[in-house]
């Protein structure tokens, strides 16, 4: 077994292993240090697919900056409300089925599909590469996105606001 | 592996988040859930990209990330605030949009 084949089927494991764990832990702030384990896994995976920029913006972004704010959005409310929040699933049956089904449907498909095995080789840089491309061809989305952050920043301010 | 493997992965990844939206009764553990979806998303972009050697789906990818962030933390900012007016987090007790 070669080192590419060991290292997808850990992470494979790995990550199927920690979402369901997400989806099924009764502890809500457990549920959440599943998700960062998970979300660590999904960088794992960008790594062992050569883009080594997104795993560490990954890991920024989600394990860092998601796992923050969610925990802090569960402190503050199991704060005010006093209590530990659980979380009840219902309808465990229902959900099962649909999303078996959905990845039933998904994996037929992609089973009939003409998929390329063999990675092509990249010459350049990805990382480099990949901020030319951002500064040159794609630079007004990217400027778009700072404006996005900005603005999506001064809403969660709004909503948050204390009491007055 | 080929991208089959990656593409089913991220199948799986999907599949599993949507269980947790349809499942969850907490605001919080269906954000959680919708996480896991935009992860299996991710996984699919950046795994297309790299075998068709197309820098530009992970250029998209690089946009989703924040995006998604973002996102999040307005969803978070929301659910503060109607846990202030309701005082839960159920969604099923949510139902002020109701006529």
């Amino acid at each position: 077994m070669t080192l590419d084949v060991a290292a997808f089927w850990g992470l494979a494991v790995l990550l199927i292993g920690s979402a369901l764990s997400v989806v099924l832990t009764k502890n809500l702030f457990h549920s959440v240090l599943w998700l960062a384990l998970s979300l660590t896994a999904t960088a794992g995976v960008f790594l062992a697919l050569d883009a080594e920029f997104l795993a560490a913006v990954q890991l920024l972004l989600y394990a860092g900056g998601v796992v923050t704010i969610v925990v802090f959005a569960i402190v503050t409310t199991e704060r005010l409300i006093g209590s530990r929040m659980s979380q009840v699933s219902r309808h465990l049956v229902i959900g099962a089925i649909l999303s078996g089904a959905l990845l039933f449907a998904v994996l037929r498909i992609l089973r009939g599909a003409a998929l390329p095995v063999e990675r092509p080789v990249i010459a350049v840089d990805v990382t480099r590469a990949l901020g030319h491309v951002l500064m040159t061809e794609f630079v007004l989305p990217f400027e778009l996105l700072a404006v996005l952050l900005l603005v999506g920043l001064l809403g969660a301010l709004y909503f948050a606001r204390p009491e007055a | 592996m080929g991208l089959n493997a990656y593409l089913t992965l991220a199948a799986v990844l999907f599949a599993i988040g949507f269980f947790g939206v349809m499942t969850r009764r907490n605001t919080v553990g269906i954000l959680l859930g919708i996480e896991l979806m935009l992860n299996a998303v991710n996984i699919n972009l950046v795994a297309f990209a790299r075998f068709n050697a197309d820098i530009v789906g992970m250029i998209f990818t690089s946009f989703t990330i924040p995006i998604t962030v973002a996102e999040v933390a307005l969803g978070l900012a929301i659910v503060i605030l109607i846990f202030r007016m309701k005082r839960t987090v159920v969604a099923d007790h949510l139902d002020i949009l109701k006529g």
